[in-house]
């Protein structure tokens, strides 16, 4: 699935997303380059990647439990995500993608089938990548003289109960210092009934804490991870936490006669 | 009881000793000889040790542990005074803070995520805020007022932090008087945080799209007043410290980290400007005008605590110009403190009335008395809050520890979907075993003091 590598590509569709602002860099090029070209015509069907539906969400006003009577209650709305950027993705994105290409020619994978999207959104590049992949992009993003990110600031766990068949994420941020605090983000995916994602601890020793919390918090397992072991919860702790089906928890409370109930059982308009 | 306790069964897990030490302690503890020290009985445990003739043994310093700083465990295989390995563990503080944040409103997160690293708690609520402002796509139309407030509360907040870190540091190895002058001069700081927030910590100050109130009158000048305070506060601090040879025999060349080994832990803020690399996000990655502050990235080459305590000390030096030149800057130019939406502002203006601080009563009697519009819309902002459109956002702040970073998800929801914290003294406490192995007992604690870990953002 690699839309960005296809050649008849248009560039009218060049413009990553409606809310792609590159703050770094010369992204106006890239905006103008899309606007003139664009000719204000709607793109062929099928030439711009669609935005990513994430869930789906129901009625107009958020009550999930109680009686929505305005009439909306029916409204089915899908979450959507931003959609896969399209070269030009603007700034330095393009060299990061370019140096990630020419890194990864000679290794197991290529860029098309170790990146799967790339995604340009609020002025940050994040890349899908292929779980199998991920320890061969984590290398090149490190030892690579035009990408050299040095660190990895952490792993971040997303459950997306609604999203079949890639339920669970995981989100690595990554910083480079020899090219002025650049940032990426690159994003695992892993199905709920086959929660394996490689370890990159051998690459980012710092990954060590932040995988297990990821772990412990969602029941990723990081395969190769040196001692993948529950790190905030006690060990014999049964469940992931920060999982959505996993309750909050808390009791009922009563005060001056009324009774509160615990906040994930209230009355709530998300 | 057995010492493998049946988990199998429902009654058995509802007899089950919870305070029991698990299967796998007992199990990997077999043969061995454990010593549970109570308190007082030092004498007898020495002999008791003695007697073994083994000098290899496993001590575990903390959860409670006067110089841990906080509910830090530290695992320890000693071999007479050496420590062979070291290891930390944690989360003996955690609370399930990012988990609360998904059941309330995003401007209530400000409320949960302050609470996260308590030294330091407007950092968190920066951080926060500025991924909820990069998810919203306003970070641009924040009130210039409202940035350089937060620059203030930030700098003055990192010169508390790095008070406290010299305070408990120099406690624990003994100075009490460096704990006294340090809690002295961070209270200083307390006063005016209480003056403009309110609240001494878990201010929520900070809030998506500005801070909760412009400065009351007065602050400008205590502010003023506090400043050579502070700094002579620190005058004295650094008399007492810089060259005293009892620290410096402590500290000198002790918990030892190189730029390689920051390099490869992630470790971020005094410890790796203490390798003499001048990486401050406020220089490299500017966020709230701190590009147009005038100040120096403080940088030392000795990879050691003595370098990390010189460097902090510096650091609030630097801080208190930023301070200076934020205060001249409020002074000169009023305006605006909140984002001009109304959907996103916080209706937060208090006034002082007949009953105490409230909401201003201009507000009130506009919402009760004049507009059932205003009412409306004040009812539905703070009982539902806002929506944010979907996607992700990652903001990170130079906090006194290093880099503090939040991803935030939206959903398109008024809460989050999801807020983690990336918080440095988590990722920093991983080097506890590459600055400890091969010293002394001793040197542990100086060694974690320098890195400075608070467990409330360690364990969140």
């Amino acid at each position: 699935m690699s839309d960005e590598k296809k050649p008849d590509a248009k560039t009218e569709a060049a413009l990553p997303g409606p809310n792609a602002e590159v703050e770094k860099g010369d992204t106006k090029a890239a905006a103008e380059h899309g606007a003139t070209t664009g000719d204000n015509l709607p793109a062929a069907p099928g030439t711009v990647p669609e935005p990513v539906v994430v869930g789906e969400r129901r009625g107009m006003f958020g009550a999930a439990d109680v009686g929505d009577t305005s009439g909306y209650g029916g409204l089915r709305t899908p979450i959507l995500f931003p959609a896969a950027a399209q070269r030009p993705y603007g700034g330095w994105f393009d060299e990061i993608a370019d140096s990630l290409e020419r890194g990864l020619v000679g290794g197991d994978a290529s860029f098309g089938e170790a990146v799967e999207r790339v995604v340009v959104d609020r002025g940050e590049l994040t890349l899908h990548v292929r779980r199998e992949h991920l320890p061969t992009v984590a290398r090149v993003l490190r030892d690579d003289p035009a990408l050299r990110f040095e660190i990895c600031t952490g792993v971040s766990g997303v459950h997306y109960p609604g999203e079949q068949g890639r339920e669970l994420h995981a989100v690595y941020h990554f910083l480079s210092i020899t090219h002025g605090s650049r940032r990426v983000r690159v994003e695992v995916s892993c199905p709920d009934g086959d929660a394996h994602i490689p370890s990159i601890v051998s690459i980012y020793p710092a990954a060590d804490w932040h995988e297990r919390e990821t772990w412990d918090m969602f029941g990723i397992e990081f395969d190769g991870h040196p001692s993948l072991t529950r790190i905030l919860m006690p060990d014999d702790w049964p469940g992931h936490p920060q999982r959505k089906d996993y309750p909050l928890g808390g009791i009922p409370v009563e005060y001056k006669g009324a009774t509160i109930p615990p906040p994930d059982q209230r009355r709530s308009y998300n | 009881m057995s010492t493998t306790p049946d988990t199998h069964t429902p009654e058995a897990r509802e007899n089950l000793d919870i305070y029991a030490t698990s299967a796998a302690d007992t199990a990997d503890t077999e043969g061995a000889r454990v010593f549970n020290a109570a308190g007082g009985d030092w004498d007898q445990l020495s002999d008791d040790a003695t007697a073994l003739h083994e000098e290899r043994i496993v001590v575990n310093m903390g959860p409670q542990h006067p110089s841990t700083h906080g509910v830090l465990r530290l695992i320890l295989e000693l071999d007479g005074e050496t420590v062979t390995e070291a290891r930390a563990g944690i989360g003996y503080l955690h609370t399930g803070i990012e988990k609360n944040m998904e059941f309330r409103t995003w401007t209530q997160g400000v409320t949960f995520c302050t609470r996260m690293d308590y030294v330091a708690p407007l950092f968190n609520e920066a951080v926060y805020c500025l991924a909820v402002e990069k998810l919203l796509g306003i970070t641009d139309q924040i009130p210039q007022r409202a940035s350089v407030i937060r620059v203030l509360m930030m700098e003055l907040n990192r010169i508390s932090s790095h008070l406290v870190a010299l305070a408990t540091g120099g406690m624990e190895m003994g100075a009490t008087t460096v704990m006294t002058v340090g809690f002295r001069e961070r209270e200083r700081v307390l006063a005016i945080f209480e003056m403009i927030s309110g609240l001494r910590m878990n201010h929520a100050f900070i809030r998506p799209g500005g801070v909760a109130q412009d400065l009351p009158p007065g602050a400008i000048d205590k502010v003023r007043d506090a400043v050579p305070a502070i700094r002579k506060g620190l005058g004295e601090l650094e008399l007492l410290l810089n060259e005293n040879p009892i620290l410096k025999g402590r500290t000198v060349d002790v918990g030892y980290l190189d730029l390689t080994g920051c390099m490869a832990l992630g470790i971020t803020g005094p410890i790796l400007r203490s390798t003499g690399l001048p990486h401050d996000l406020r220089k490299s990655d500017p966020y709230c005008g701190y590009e147009t502050y005038d100040f120096e990235v403080v940088t030392r080459d000795s990879c050691d605590a003595y370098g990390r305590l010189r460097i902090r000390l510096d650091e609030m030096y630097e801080s208190l110009k930023i301070v200076e030149q934020c205060v001249d800057r409020l002074q000169a130019n009023p305006g605006p403190v909140m984002v001009e939406d109304k959907k996103i502002a916080w209706p937060a203006q208090l006034a002082i009335g007949g009953d105490g601080m409230g909401n201003s009563l201009d507000h009130i009697r506009e919402i009760m008395g004049t507009s059932m519009e205003s009412l409306i819309h004040h009812f539905k902002l703070v009982t539902e809050g806002f929506r944010v459109p979907p996607g992700q956002a990652y903001a990170a702040v130079e906090s006194p520890k290093g880099e503090l970073g939040c991803h935030a998800v939206s959903e398109g929801g008024t809460r989050p979907f999801r807020a983690h914290f990336r918080d440095p003294s988590f990722n920093n406490l991983q080097a506890t075993a590459a600055m400890c192995e091969g010293g002394q007992v001793a040197d542990v604690i100086v060694a974690v003091a320098s890195i400075d870990p608070v467990m409330g953002g360690v364990d969140r």
